[in-house]
């Protein structure tokens, strides 16, 4: 064994048992807290998502089928309609919007943050993003129905612009499930972007500008690339539970502007139909990684990596 | 690094996002204290809501319930993840292992409460342990609160000197005497972090205890849910000022303790660092 070495901190093969086994009794609890309540139940689902729902909400697992996987396509008693397809797709497109406003909003926040002068005025301004990071969901999106609330002055503003009917709400509605949805997921975005930003190497940007480089060209070629990674990281925990979004649509939404994560909590309570539900959280959990699969391949990534 | 300067339009961006977070929390309060039941509009200031507030038994028991979820799960959390996080640094290459621990923070809100719930519903069949109650619930708050208290506590082993426990070692401190006066104080600011983090996770969890608590363990979200669903009252509001509150306090708690403890902690262990090297030299010599 090499002494004074941090070789000496690691199990290695040639390890005595007692040590071997302290490690391995570390690990242990929390893995199989992991593996019963967690990874076995998803894999579970996919068994799930193969039975079948009996009169009462009971399981069958003897026949299985790929029913559920056809009703989700939008295949059912009476032909086809694609009402499940168009939740998903809308889905989609809503996480996808909320995430790139967050993103269009996160850089000029962060940056200005950045450039406060003082250590003590960032420390506030980085309170001021956490604060509504950690405050729970529920009452922050209940209160937008506060604020959009008829009578208040956005509904009356809205009313005046003659964009709705005096007297009505500005809820449930696109715009009070966006403005949930952004508020919600502004700080997710920011906080990571704003590390990396602080981190920033500013000679290269220097240079970029010694060499008569042009604003947008300094920004995509010598600060974009830079801040790749906490633009990753910021993307990667907004777009997935956006995706998954359930609150913000369920009070701001209403039915017109369910998602899938509305349709699958309602297959697990009311509807009782579990199989049905376990095919489309496995079909949420596709399409997250697909499209993260095509957010890693994509050229902006390629070129942030290469740096 | 040189501080720049941002023109007016950056500025103005700023605290139009400021805005957009807090207005929504702004009102809570607005209308926490505002003098009338029903309707939007302001009739003056009250503390009525308050009083009422502290009157209302579903409130104080689902307060209660919240609390005793919170602080028994982040203490198992806490011990878990924190083993949980010494053991896989000890292993070179950890690779699935990573992944697996990292599973509860990739995967959705939702996924992971139907995932759990099929889990309870499959291990009802043997013990009724596992009907939906505090127990359920508790074990749902442990097994997300885990990796968020493993990836704290990693990502400041991961800057430890692990010469230090050789160090230690090589003075004759046992593994046990080694773990305890070496490594245990350098890593406690972290665990403090994980685990203060894993309380507010689980004071504020909503999706995941919707889906596994039972009839005897609303905890206030829910209980807030459930009231936003038949028509908010302001007492709602007030409750809602007061979790508003509790979470400034417990932020700028977390802030202020990661700051001086992992400041104190530094120092500490580059004066034990010093103490073992003229120790070890002293022993050269001699």
């Amino acid at each position: 064994m090499p002494l004074l070495s941090k070789d000496f901190w690691y199990t290695a093969r040639g390890d005595s048992i007692r040590r071997r086994s302290f490690t391995l009794a570390l690990v242990l609890p929390g893995m199989l807290c992991l593996a019963v309540f967690l990874a076995a139940p998803c894999v579970s689902l996919l068994l799930l998502s193969l039975a079948t729902r009996g009169e009462f909400g009971t399981i069958h697992w003897t026949t299985l089928t790929l029913e559920n996987y056809k009703r989700l396509i939008g295949f059912n008693l009476f032909g086809w309609s694609p009402d499940f397809l168009f939740i998903m797709l809308r889905s989609l497109r809503e996480a996808f919007a909320t995430t790139l406003a967050c993103v269009i909003l996160s850089y000029p926040l962060s940056f200005f943050i950045a450039s406060r002068k003082s250590s003590f005025a960032r420390f506030v301004w980085l309170i001021l993003l956490t604060v509504p990071f950690c405050t729970n969901v529920v009452i922050r999106t209940y209160a937008w129905q506060l604020i959009l609330g008829p009578g208040n002055p956005l509904a009356r503003l809205a009313s005046f612009l003659t964009l709705q009917p005096p007297g009505a709400p500005l809820y449930p509605g696109l715009f009070a499930v966006y403005l949930g949805m952004i508020t919600t997921f502004l700080p997710f975005t920011a906080l990571p972007l704003y590390a990396s930003i602080e981190r920033l190497n500013w000679w290269l940007p220097l240079a970029a500008k010694d060499l008569y480089s042009s604003n947008w060209l300094i920004f995509k070629q010598a600060i974009l690339p830079q801040t790749f990674h906490g633009l990753y990281v910021g993307v990667i925990i907004t777009f997935v539970p956006a995706m998954a979004m359930y609150v913000v649509t369920d009070i701001l939404g209403g039915a017109k502007y369910m998602f899938v994560g509305n349709i699958i909590q309602h297959q697990f309570s009311q509807a009782r139909d579990w199989p049905f539900g376990a095919a489309l959280s496995l079909a949420l959990m596709a399409l997250t990684l697909i499209s993260f699969w095509i957010f890693k391949t994509s050229r902006i990534t390629r070129q942030g990596e290469m740096y | 690094m040189q501080r720049f300067r941002l023109g007016l339009p950056f500025a103005l961006l700023s605290y139009f996002c400021i805005i957009l977070l807090y207005a929504p929390s702004v009102a809570v309060v607005f209308f926490s204290v505002n003098d009338t039941r029903f309707g939007l509009s302001w009739r003056g200031l009250t503390l009525e809501w308050y009083r009422k507030l502290f009157e209302n038994q579903y409130i104080l028991e689902a307060a209660r319930n919240s609390l005793l979820v919170a602080a028994v799960s982040t203490v198992v959390a806490t011990v878990l993840g924190t083993a949980l996080a010494l053991g896989l640094s000890r292993f070179r290459k950890p690779g699935a292992l990573d992944l697996f621990v990292n599973l509860p923070i990739v995967v959705p809100d939702i996924i992971m409460a139907v995932a759990l719930t099929m889990a309870f519903s499959l291990l009802r069949a043997f013990s009724s342990l596992f009907d939906m109650g505090f127990f359920t619930l508790i074990t749902s708050h442990v097994t997300f609160q885990i990796s968020f208290v493993a990836l704290t506590v990693r990502s400041r082993l991961a800057t430890l000197d692990k010469n230090l426990d050789l160090v230690a070692r090589d003075l004759y401190a046992y593994m046990f005497y080694s773990f305890t006066r070496v490594t245990l104080p350098l890593l406690t600011p972290a665990i403090l972090a994980g685990a203060m983090l894993a309380f507010t996770l689980s004071l504020d969890d909503f999706i995941i205890s919707f889906f596994t608590h039972g009839p005897d363990s609303v905890t206030l979200p829910i209980f807030i849910y459930a009231s936003v669903k038949r028509g908010i009252t302001p007492e709602i509001h007030a409750l809602s000022t007061v979790m508003l509150t509790a979470t400034v306090v417990l932020i700028i708690l977390v802030e202020r303790l990661t700051t001086t403890l992992g400041n104190r902690s530094r120092r500490v262990a580059r004066k034990r660092i010093l103490e073992a090297k003229a120790l070890k030299e002293a022993g050269a010599a001699a």
